[in-house]
């Protein structure tokens, strides 16, 4: 009898083995006369434990992990292939607290399914969006992400339905739907993981998009740093194409939308809107000012849709399942559910999706497990590199845009990145003004100035010259960049300074007595 | 990678024809010349500005506006250490003084031996298993020093 065994191909599982692993297993079962079918599935995001093996047994699939190479003989010797016990052994996965404790929508099959197969897709689902969507007019499908309360995911949170209704609404020939997947931020994982775990879903995404709001042409602007993310991705607008799911005539409805991934070149800033469209131009992705808005005047100057993965690949269980279905997830004004990416010092480490409302404390504990160093976790910052850092006194703010925006802080893109109480703060601030100036436009004076100004007084401050004097200076400075910058890199570099600062007041005041001393 | 005096113009053609229509060319064109050639050379510039209607400017612009890009032959291996948040919480500042020290290189420069050229990285999407490095294609999580230097073995082999 052969038995199914699933090996992640997610890249993080990789990172910790998973290709070396697969075939030691292979070789293993050939030894010993074992018929083994090795499906390359996506990761369950409970990266801890990767390389996590499963299954299939008739109880459902069993999980065991973190599996390393000198492992495997045993799991063998063990009978794991039969479901038996063994030192790695972790049950059945669908018992997993830690995955049965969250609401998988937009993640719905990710881990379970072989990302590049389109039977696997349909078969969980798959497509049935886009089936709905087809018999639908575009300004009902606008309508039904507008009443899902679907904000963009990409860290700006501006409805999604309203960004369409206005490429809808806009009269031309031509108009494109792009998909920013220049995921930059520290911290955050889930778009590749969409990407390259299921890919489909995004496909589906950005074609029903297209089909809402008249558009035939889609790009996808892949972050270069992720070279499985783009072969995944490429591979599944080939099957999708072949298969009809793609092309001049969409499952012979005679709607037409084409797809291209476009590589991007390691500029951060790329993944601002419009310098995204600037660079996707072929040229240097530099912030353009707004007005006119990309909805109205986007890519080659036609109307287009910008959305992230997590938008675009949350579209098809919306217009599967219907707006009221999404909508009843969530809190306030955030509705549904965010894919959350507990990372940096953290025990257990991975992806967990659930409504908005939740804790960070929770988060952090609950699923994390505390800090990966055992010690207390000092700080998190919480929306990439432009998100403030968050004190203890914080952890008990429910995840949801405007409770984030009362104490100063952001969601973004829902990366949380834990440190121990090892951090240094004014460190931390100088990194903020560090990396914008590595990645700053050069556009506006405020950021491109001001950034490498911020990190020289930081320096001062670490340093301990005038801390008190160089302390206001790092305030006034990042005023003026809150308010005089042109995009948010600049913007929001002031979030991770000045929450450091006002948060963690002892790591940049000790430094003048310390260097006294 | 073959010795790039011998065919490079070919080459650079052959990829300018594929690529010149395409809309918004210039970055497709660019990634592929350095997936092909391991680098953008100064040289091609002229080429790349007639085919797009580009002034050299242009060119050289959007080159060094992207730190994908580089203009100079690496070594045979590319070993980018992340430096975001997430990998200095698990300790990769340790980690990058370590690979500096034991390749005795500092960023953007590559071993006399030209085997390893070392690139800061600002996020690799493996921030559950920080710290990451990534070696050409594939990334690695949880590096440890110890782990970086069979790694650098591996590939010296």
């Amino acid at each position: 009898m052969t038995t199914k065994v699933y090996i992640p191909r997610d890249s993080s599982a990789l990172s910790m083995g998973a290709e070396k692993v697969a075939f030691a297993i292979a070789l293993e079962a050939k030894k010993r006369g074992l018929e083994v079918e090795i499906i390359r599935n996506g990761s369950r995001g409970l990266y801890w434990l990767e390389t996590m093996l499963e299954i299939a047994t008739d109880k459902g699939r069993m999980a065991y992990g973190p599996v390393k190479v000198k492992d495997v003989v045993s799991l063998f010797d063990a009978d794991f292939l039969n479901g038996q016990a063994h030192a790695l052994s972790l049950g059945l996965t669908e018992e997993l607290d830690w995955l049965k404790k969250q609401q998988r929508l937009t993640f719905a099959r990710v881990g379970i399914t072989d990302p590049i197969s389109l039977d696997d897709y349909i078969a969980h689902d798959g497509y049935n969006g886009l089936k709905n969507a087809l018999k639908m007019s575009g300004a009902d499908i606008v309508q039904t992400v507008t009443d899902s309360g679907l904000r963009g995911r990409g860290g700006a949170a501006f409805p999604t339905g309203i960004k369409w209704k206005t490429v809808l609404g806009c009269e031309s020939e031509i108009k494109y739907i792009v998909c920013n997947a220049d995921e930059g931020d520290s911290g955050t994982f889930s778009d590749r993981m969409i990407m390259e775990n299921d890919p489909y879903v995004l496909i589906e995404g950005m074609t029903i998009a297209g089909i809402a709001v008249g558009a035939t042409q889609g790009y996808i602007y892949l972050r270069s740093e992720y070279p499985h993310a783009l072969v995944a991705l490429n591979t599944a607008i080939e099957i999708a194409k072949e298969a009809g799911y793609l092309g001049d005539n969409i499952l012979n409805r005679g709607k037409a939308f084409h797809l291209e991934v476009r590589r991007a070149a390691g500029a951060y800033v790329c993944g601002e809107e419009t310098s995204l469209l600037e660079s996707l131009e072929g040229k240097r992705g530099l912030v353009r000012f707004k007005p006119p808005l990309p909805a109205i005047e986007g890519l080659f100057g036609k109307p287009t849709v910008v959305n992230n993965v997590i938008s675009l690949a949350t579209v098809p269980i919306i217009l599967d399942k219907g707006a009221q279905f999404y909508a009843d997830y969530g809190m306030g004004r955030s509705r549904g559910t965010l894919p959350i990416q507990l990372a940096g010092n953290i025990k257990h480490g991975g992806l967990v999706e659930l409504a908005f409302g939740i804790t960070l404390r929770e988060l952090l504990y609950d699923f994390g497990g505390g800090s990966a160093t055992g010690k207390p976790i000092r700080a998190v910052q919480v929306g990439g590199p432009l998100g403030a850092f968050l004190p203890e006194s914080q952890f008990d703010t429910p995840l949801d845009y405007e409770e984030f925006g009362k104490i100063w802080a952001v969601l973004g893109h829902g990366g949380i990145v834990a440190f121990d109480d090892t951090v240094d703060m004014a460190k931390m601030a100088r990194y903020a003004f560090e990396f914008c100036a590595i990645e700053s436009c050069g556009k506006c004076t405020p950021c491109r100035i001001g950034a490498v100004r911020g990190a020289e007084v930081v320096d001062k401050i670490i340093a301990g010259k005038d801390v008190t004097k160089n302390i206001k200076l790092v305030r006034d400075l990042s005023d003026t960049m809150l308010n005089g910058s042109l995009c948010a890199l600049g913007g929001m570099t002031p979030y991770p300074v000045l929450s450091a600062m006002n948060h963690f007041p002892e790591d940049f005041e000790l430094k003048q007595a310390k260097a006294a001393a | 990678m073959q010795d790039l005096t011998v065919n490079l113009d070919t080459k650079l053609d052959a990829l300018i024809a594929q690529h010149q229509n395409m809309p918004g060319a210039l970055l497709p064109l660019l990634h592929a010349i350095q997936d092909n050639i391991g680098f953008v050379p100064e040289s091609s510039y002229m080429s790349i500005s007639k085919a797009l209607s580009l002034s050299v400017a242009e060119v050289h612009g959007v080159v060094t506006f992207y730190h994908h890009f580089r203009t100079h032959k690496p070594g045979r291996h590319i070993l980018q250490i992340c430096r975001a948040e997430s990998c200095q919480s698990m300790g990769s500042e340790a980690l990058e003084a370590h690979a500096k020290k034991c390749l005795n290189i500092d960023y953007h420069q590559t071993t006399p031996d030209q085997n390893i050229t070392l690139e800061p990285v600002y996020c690799l999407g493996n921030c559950a298993l920080s710290p990451a490095v990534m070696m050409d294609e594939e990334v690695y999580g949880r590096m440890t020093p110890a782990d970086l230097d069979a790694l650098v073995a591996e590939v010296a082999a």
